[in-house]
């Protein structure tokens, strides 16, 4: 029997992804063995895209998307992927729900490039000149660039078998996930991979895992102000932390770390759209609306990995 | 045809909901575009609800649920009003109105309070027109 044939493509991502996958360290060997690495663009193997656009379509067994959709270029090769693999998963929340560069969808295309390379204190750039799709060199070779849109996850462009969230995915989450794969013990397509619990119930600080009551937070703050306890529910202490609506693949690392769970695992089973989950879920355990006032910024709390996943999906216009 | 808006009312079954029906009974008018919605509790919404009318195309959503300390199931309404402004403020700073969304305590007796608040909803959504969300905003 041949070895199952494993695609990867980093889209509108960082790259943290695909270092999640290099992180699961010894197993490494054992999947690079186990499967034949057709295409992993742009950052691990030198495969050019008309290398994988000449496959045959439904040729790969696996193909795993990393990153957001975020351009002309991303939506492009999302495209391909999709009619050369069998399996489609989207890999890490952007590719999920659109992640933190999804939040580029809170401004107009004018606006984040005027930021970037006209109205900024150290840029220097007296004509106003902006990158373009296209420009013509010495007068005869024409180079283009992809056309910036805004940023989607990748179910909003094509259908997606399986979805892993994290940012990026834990690396013990990673090789389940790949265990998984390999062994062919998947859940049914459209689900994601995952344990099903919640980061709460997976946390140390949990006082319900104790067998002390839940209690409702009785002030706001952020995580500048002051430090938690050793062991108290962050939540209850008043930094709010989105642990009990997100996945809890990561094992908890970052409120065992002082640091409330901002949502990156994707939203648990059950849950559509993950940030109106999490207004519900915080807005219930405070103990009294006036709390809800003292909230910093809601859109960058509970919109942080998921604004183009969820509602109102994109900026309307001001 | 003139644009008539569409006005999702989710009320809660034991004050606002028989407020409503107090107001059939007693022949109070209000308009034909509520549509009335019936949940135990308002703290059984979930802004999902709320999203999920304005995605499919409703032009405003009217939660109603009891006074404070009438809830039926105690609390419920508590926890309704601190879901409700969290994500009022969400869904302000995201661009959408926040006259679209709506929440008041209108009891079972209060049949008249019912039709005066249907009147003045319908007649600010007329003003603010039509829901440009209707599958997902449009930038």
């Amino acid at each position: 029997m041949s070895k199952p044939k494993l695609a990867y493509y980093l889209a509108g991502g960082c790259g943290g992804c695909d270092i999640a996958v290099v992180d699961i360290s010894e197993m490494l060997v054992d999947v690079a063995l186990a499967v034949d690495i057709v295409f992993w663009a742009p950052t691990v193997a030198d495969a050019k895209y008309k290398d994988l656009e000449a496959m045959p379509d439904g040729s790969i067994d696996v193909g795993l998307i990393s990153g957001n959709i975020r351009n002309s270029e991303h939506e492009h090769i999302a495209h391909v992927m999709r009619s050369k693999c069998k399996v489609l998963i989207a890999f890490g929340i952007c590719a999920t729900n659109g992640g933190i560069k999804g939040l580029v969808n809170l401004h107009t295309t004018e606006q984040l490039l005027d930021k970037a390379y006209v109205n900024t204190f150290s840029t220097d750039n007296p004509n106003k000149e902006l990158p373009q799709t296209s420009c013509v060199v010495d007068g005869k070779y024409e180079l283009t660039l992809p056309s910036l849109m805004y940023a989607r996850p990748l179910d909003q462009v094509v259908k997606v078998d399986y979805y892993i969230g994290g940012c990026p995915p834990h690396y013990e989450h990673v090789k389940k996930a790949f265990t998984a794969l390999l062994s062919g013990q998947l859940p049914p397509p459209g689900s994601w991979i995952t344990m099903g619990k919640a980061v709460c119930e997976v946390c140390d600080r949990n006082p319900v895992l104790k067998g002390k009551p839940k209690k409702f937070a009785t002030t706001v703050k952020r995580t500048i102000d002051g430090a938690p306890s050793e062991d108290g529910c962050l939540l209850e202490e008043g930094y709010l932390c989105l642990g009990p609506v997100t996945q809890g693949d990561c094992g908890s690392k970052c409120p065992a770390a002082n640091i409330p769970c901002r949502g990156c695992g994707g939203p648990i089973p059950g849950v559509k759209d993950f940030s109106l989950r999490a207004i519900s879920a915080i807005a219930s355990m405070l103990d009294n609306e006036e709390l809800v006032d003292q909230i910093p910024g809601p859109v960058h709390l509970f919109y942080r990995y998921t604004l183009p996943s969820s509602f109102p999906y994109k900026r309307l216009k001001s | 045809m003139a644009w008539e808006p569409r006005l999702v009312v989710i009320a809660c079954h034991w004050c606002t909901y028989a407020g409503a029906d107090l107001a059939g009974s007693l022949r109070y008018s209000y308009p034909p575009t509520v549509h009335i919605v019936r949940v135990p509790c308002s703290g059984r919404v979930e802004p999902e609800f709320i999203a999920e009318a304005l995605r499919r195309g409703a032009d405003g959503v009217f939660i109603g649920g009891c006074h404070f300390g009438d809830c039926h199931y105690k609390e419920g309404n508590y926890k309704a009003i601190r879901r409700f402004k969290l994500l009022k403020r969400a869904l302000t700073d995201l661009g959408v109105d926040p006259d679209r969304v709506q929440l008041e305590w209108i009891s079972g007796s209060e049949g008249k309070k019912f039709a005066e608040a249907m009147t003045a909803f319908d007649a600010k959504i007329r003003e603010l027109g039509p829901n440009p969300m209707k599958g997902g905003a449009n930038v």
